[in-house]
Order: structure tokens, then C-alpha cells, then sequence
């Protein structure tokens, strides 16, 4: 693979993805600390919200440290070069979050919907566009779908005025081949103005592996999460794929050395969850499931004496899709009655 | 034999016409008028062949017919954004109507729980609030009449397909407006809601969470009878509304489970969400009809 010479936009998304192994506990000086230090080591893009994005905060994902507000009006005034993202997935944060994150000096807005649902981002996505954001459409759990049906669905948003469309891996399920297909038909397709992303987890390992499809595809933004920190087994390790890229020959503007000192000195410290491919991270990717359910699962087996493995390749075979975390206790419940009734 | 009171449907879409089936079954309101702004619109072919009258034109195309005939009762299942014309079109005749779009410009109203106090105050427009809401809100104020609730949070799950333009549209309506309903009407100093949709085949039955946070300890034995007392209630209009599993108490909160069966009608029965809708704007104009009558008979 020749990436040589080719541009890369990286995305940290440690303070956000990261934020669901912890459980959406980081705390606004976390944040700072963190996004000061990925800052310094010249990682463009950063992500900043409750795991969930605007508006996350909930029984049913978990209620954070401090509030989407607090976060984003510590972070951004501190950022030197870098600039602020944030996630929103309509049906749980509104346009009146994104006012408020735009208020707040974020630059990048995403605007998440579940692959082929894209038509519910119509009023968020045009917002930003207006708001002049860097409007970008995320189409998540995108191993569901054929490459056409996306590309469909990516036009949806693009039509609304996102300049940015991602390809999201949330189940960590795709292997390389998935995402050159996708990626590419998408930049092939897609207004030429239009960048195309890529956003994977590392369930089954592949984050690099697949990142690198996405470049020789035509992608001009990878998501990573330095340390790994993010659902399930983590996003594409950021000070990892920079240290492969530079290698490669390909530019990304971040200082591979500073950036495994964030890692190892300040994110890998505060981890409260051991970020890894666990068997239930591996069957995530295996069966093809939204990553952010690990931790509700773990629990929900603990609660319920079942396993945790079970409970998700059978979330898996109910084709559930992102944010349906309480369907978890839902079928917990009725594995306890159908193992009762044995 | 005393005549049933005439009513309109605004708006010829999947609502429109399930409620028009419904309708056609209830022994005091009777559909007369479909209104459409589609003169290719299924919908009001559909509406034609039932025997009622139709207009491709609006509530304007309605508005010549409204005195000459009788029409008392509306429902508007358009979208939030023609709601208020609409309503000041038919409102000028004393036209009562039912809000099935999420524009809530009257009160809320959820039939289990506060429908006789609704219809009681002679109220010109109520809202049905949301499908969600509908599915929802009924447990959130079972638990709140048992006891205070800090914080009401329901989640609520449709199949892509019964998830129509208007609410795809304007999804963020949806989560405010529900969310508001679950403070208004069911009771919690705080709602949150969140929806989603899931895109499987053979599509999802809509499925429904509510976590209550109670301010004290939850009055276990109580909120699960009361529970049960609202599964009833919300049965007598929508049979497949059945609770899951659930309450579970887990410190102060309080969880159900729900999934919602639609009847079928014209809706697939996947459909509950749109179900639960038609169904209790139906029940809302049948205790309106009710009370037209006891009107006109004083």
C-alpha cells in the first residue's frame, strides 16, 4: 500500500468515545488536562461530550460529571491550535444543544444517525451549515448496509449541507475490504468538496488496519483515540496509527512523541476500565454490536447472573442499533425468566 | 336513536386513515369529511370509497361545508407546522379539535390520565402530545400519584417504517414536546425523552422504557399495583399495550418495560406507536362527543 505524500486530518476521540469505558465520569480538569496536552502535540481535531453526545446525559447512558456546557466551556478557550468538536444524535440531543456548543466556540458539529436513517438529521445538519460549522454527517453502525445503500443515505445529509460524511464502524465489525468499498464508493459519488471520513473501533484489532483502507480509498479524516480510550475495545489508537503513518510517509502534523507521552503519562493512568479486547469488546466485533453497550452489559450480567456474552450476540441477533442500551435490561430480563422457566 | 356528532379528519396520511377506520366503528362520533391537500392522495380515495366526503384543498376546501354539515369535532393529524392555521380555520365555527401533531398549542392530554379532566373544562384544543408520550406517560403518573418523582425518562423505540416524514423531519419536536409531557402530565419535576429508530425486518414492535427516579424510596408494593391499574386502563383502547418486565427497583429508580401492539387497523400491528396515537385521539373525541351532547340535551 503507497499512501505516500497523502494529507491526513486526525481526530481525537478520547474525551468522548473515551468517555463510555469511563463511564462519562472524566471531570472538567480531565478534559483540560487532556485536550491541553493533545493540543500541544498538534492533534487538530478533538472531541469533547458526554459519550452519547449533546445531551447524553441520562438513566439510560449514564449521567456525567459535569454537564455538555461545562466540559466545552472548559476545553475551548484553553485550545491553542486545536479545534473543538461535538456529537449529536437527533432523537437525544436537539438543535438547541448545538446552539449552545456552537455558543460555546465548537467548531466541528456531527450530526449521528444510525446508516440508513439519515433523514433525521435534516434540521441539525442545516443548522450547522448555517451556523457556518464544519458540518459533518456520521453514519453510524455503517457495516449494516451495502456500500450503494450508504452512498444513498450519505447524499441525504450532503444535500442538507454537511462538507464532511463519515463512514462509522461503531460495532468495530468491518474489515478492511468493508471499508475501502464503502469509503470509496462514497468518494467516488460524493461532491469532490465533500471530504469523506472514517471512524472504526478496535474490537477485532483492525482500527489501523482499516484506517489505512480508508486512506488508500480516498478519506481525508480518520478518528482515533489517543490510548485507545474509547466503546468497546476502543477506537484506532491514535499515537499508534500516527507513528504507522509517519511511517508511511503520510502527513498528519502531530508529534508522535508527544503524543505517546499523552498516552502513557495522562490517559492510560486514568483509565478506570482496562481498555481492551476483552471477550466481550471480541464479541462486539464479532456479532456486530454498538459498541457503547459493553459496560451496560457487564453490568447487567452481574445484576443478573447471566453472561455478558450472551447478552450481546443475542442484542446482536435483534439487529438493535445505537442508543438502544435499554434494550440490555430488557433482554436480561427475559434470558433470567427463559432460564427460570427451564 | 340520538345522531352521532360529526367529525372532520385534517390531514390523509397512515394517521388520517387508521383513524378513519376506528372511527368508522364508534357509536357516537361519525367521520364525515377527509381533508387532503393531495388530489392524487390515496388517502382521500380511500376516505371517498368509505362514504365520506373529501377535499384535496385544505382545511380551506373545508371550511364552506363545516355549518351546512355539522361538523363539531376535528382531528388534525397534518404536521406541527400547519397546525395553528388549521385550528384557527375551524375554530371560528366552535369546532373542537383534537391535536394528534405535536404543535400543543392547547393542553395535553393523555385519556388514562387526565382526558375527563381535559374535556371538563370545555377546553376548544387539546393535544395528544406525542405517540411516545402516549405509550409513556400513563406509568410515569402512575408512579407520581404513588409518589413524588424528581425525574422522568422515557426511551422509545419505532420501526423505520412507522417513522413518517413529519417526524423524521422534525424529530427534535418529538423529544421536547414528550419530554414536556412527562413533567406536565405525568407528573415528574424533570422529563427527559429520547427516541430511536430501528430499521430491522420483519420491523420491531414499538417498545417503550421508563425510568422514574422517585424522590424517597419507591413504595414498591404500591407503584406496582398502580402500575397494573394504568396497563388496564391503557388496554381498554389499545389491547397490546403490555408491560414487559418490570417495575424494577434499583435504589430510587424505578423501571417498565412496555411493548406497544397496534390493532391492525390500517397500520401494520408493528406500528403501536401510531396506534396508541389514533386510539386515544378517537377515546378524546368520543368523551368530547359525549359531552356536545349532554350540551345540546340541557
Amino acid at each position: 500500500m503507497n499512501l505516500e505524500g497523502k494529507k491526513v486530518i486526525l481526530h481525537d476521540m478520547s474525551l468522548r468515545d473515551g468517555m463510555h469505558p469511563q463511564r462519562h465520569q472524566l471531570t472538567t480538569d480531565q478534559m483540560v488536562q487532556v485536550a491541553t496536552a493533545l493540543d500541544e502535540a498538534g492533534v487538530p481535531l478533538i472531541e469533547v461530550t458526554h459519550g452519547d453526545g449533546l445531551g447524553g446525559a441520562s438513566v439510560n447512558y449514564g449521567f456525567p460529571a459535569a454537564t455538555d456546557e461545562e466540559y466545552l466551556r472548559a476545553v475551548v478557550p484553553k485550545m491553542k491550535n486545536a479545534k473543538i468538536s461535538a456529537l449529536l444524535l437527533p432523537g437525544i440531543g436537539t438543535v438547541d444543544h448545538l446552539r449552545m456548543a456552537h455558543d460555546c466556540g465548537v467548531h466541528t458539529i456531527r450530526v449521528a444517525t444510525h446508516c440508513t436513517e439519515a433523514d433525521v438529521s435534516e434540521q441539525h445538519i442545516i443548522l450547522g451549515a448555517k451556523m457556518e460549522m464544519d458540518t459533518v454527517g456520521f453514519l453510524m453502525m455503517a457495516h449494516m448496509i451495502s456500500p450503494e445503500e450508504l452512498l444513498e443515505q450519505a447524499k441525504l445529509m450532503q444535500g442538507y449541507g454537511a462538507n464532511c460524511l463519515y463512514i462509522t464502524d461503531s460495532a468495530g465489525y468491518m474489515l478492511p475490504d468493508h471499508v475501502t468499498a464503502r469509503v470509496g464508493l462514497l468518494r467516488e459519488k460524493l461532491s469532490a468538496d465533500v471530504e469523506v471520513g472514517f471512524h472504526g473501533h478496535h474490537n477485532l484489532h483492525m482500527g489501523i488496519a482499516n484506517s489505512l483502507a480508508a486512506i488508500e480509498a480516498g478519506a481525508g479524516r480518520i478518528d482515533g483515540s489517543v490510548a485507545g480510550m474509547g466503546a468497546g475495545a476502543g477506537n484506532t489508537p491514535l499515537e499508534v496509527f500516527v507513528a504507522v503513518l509517519h511511517r508511511m510517509g503520510v502527513e498528519t502534523g502531530v508529534d508522535m512523541w508527544k503524543l505517546m507521552d499523552v498516552a502513557e503519562d495522562i490517559v492510560y493512568p486514568l483509565m478506570t476500565h482496562k481498555v481492551r479486547a476483552d471477550r466481550d469488546s471480541l464479541t462486539l466485533g464479532y456479532a456486530g454490536v454498538y459498541s457503547s453497550f459493553l459496560l451496560h452489559a457487564k453490568r447487567a450480567a452481574d445484576k443478573y447472573g447471566l453472561k455478558s456474552t450472551d447478552i450481546l450476540v443475542e442484542l446482536g441477533r435483534m439487529k438493535t442499533v445505537g442508543g438502544q442500551e435499554d434494550m440490555i435490561e430488557d433482554v436480561a430480563l427475559d434470558m433470567k425468566k427463559a432460564g427460570a422457566a427451564e | 336513536m340520538t345522531t352521532k356528532v360529526k367529525a372532520a379528519i385534517i390531514g390523509s396520511g397512515n394517521i388520517g386513515t387508521d383513524l378513519l377506520y376506528k372511527a368508522l366503528r364508534s357509536e357516537i362520533v361519525e367521520p364525515v369529511w377527509m381533508v387532503g391537500i393531495d388530489p392524487e392522495s390515496e388517502g382521500l380515495r380511500r376516505a371517498e370509497e368509505l362514504g365520506l366526503k373529501t377535499t384535496f384543498e385544505g382545511v380551506k376546501g373545508l371550511e364552506p361545508h363545516i355549518q351546512a354539515d355539522r361538523v363539531q369535532i376535528a382531528w388534525d393529524a397534518t404536521s406541527a407546522y400547519v397546525h395553528r392555521s388549521n385550528n384557527d380555520l375551524v375554530s371560528k365555527f366552535g369546532v373542537r379539535m383534537v391535536d394528534l401533531t405535536p404543535a400543543a398549542i392547547g393542553p395535553f392530554c393523555v385519556p388514562p390520565v387526565n382526558l375527563e379532566e381535559m374535556v371538563g373544562r370545555g377546553e376548544q384544543n387539546v393535544n395528544m402530545v406525542t405517540c411516545g408520550g402516549q405509550a409513556t406517560i400513563p406509568m410515569v403518573a402512575a408512579v407520581s400519584r404513588v409518589q413524588p418523582v424528581d425525574y422522568g425518562e422515557i426511551i422509545a423505540t419505532v420501526s423505520s417504517r412507522s417513522a413518517g416524514p413529519g417526524t423524521r423531519k422534525n424529530i427534535d419536536e418529538f423529544t421536547r414536546t414528550t419530554a414536556k409531557g412527562v413533567e406536565v402530565v405525568g407528573g415528574a419535576k424533570r422529563g427527559k425523552a429520547i427516541i430511536i429508530i430501528n430499521p430491522a425486518e420483519p420491523p420491531l414492535i414499538m417498545r417503550d422504557t421508563i425510568h422514574c427516579l422517585t424522590a424517597d424510596a419507591p413504595k414498591q408494593q404500591e407503584i406496582i399495583e398502580s402500575a397494573q391499574r394504568m396497563v388496564a386502563e391503557v388496554q381498554k383502547y389499545v389491547p397490546g399495550y403490555t408491560l414487559k418486565n418490570g417495575p424494577v427497583f434499583d435504589g430510587n429508580r424505578v423501571s417498565f418495560f412496555m411493548e406497544v401492539e397496534g390493532l391492525g387497523d390500517f397500520l401494520p400491528k408493528y406500528a403501536g406507536n401510531l396506534d396508541i396515537m389514533t386510539a386515544a385521539g378517537l377515546r378524546t373525541a368520543e368523551l368530547i362527543a359525549e359531552e356536545i351532547r349532554r350540551a345540546e340535551a340541557a
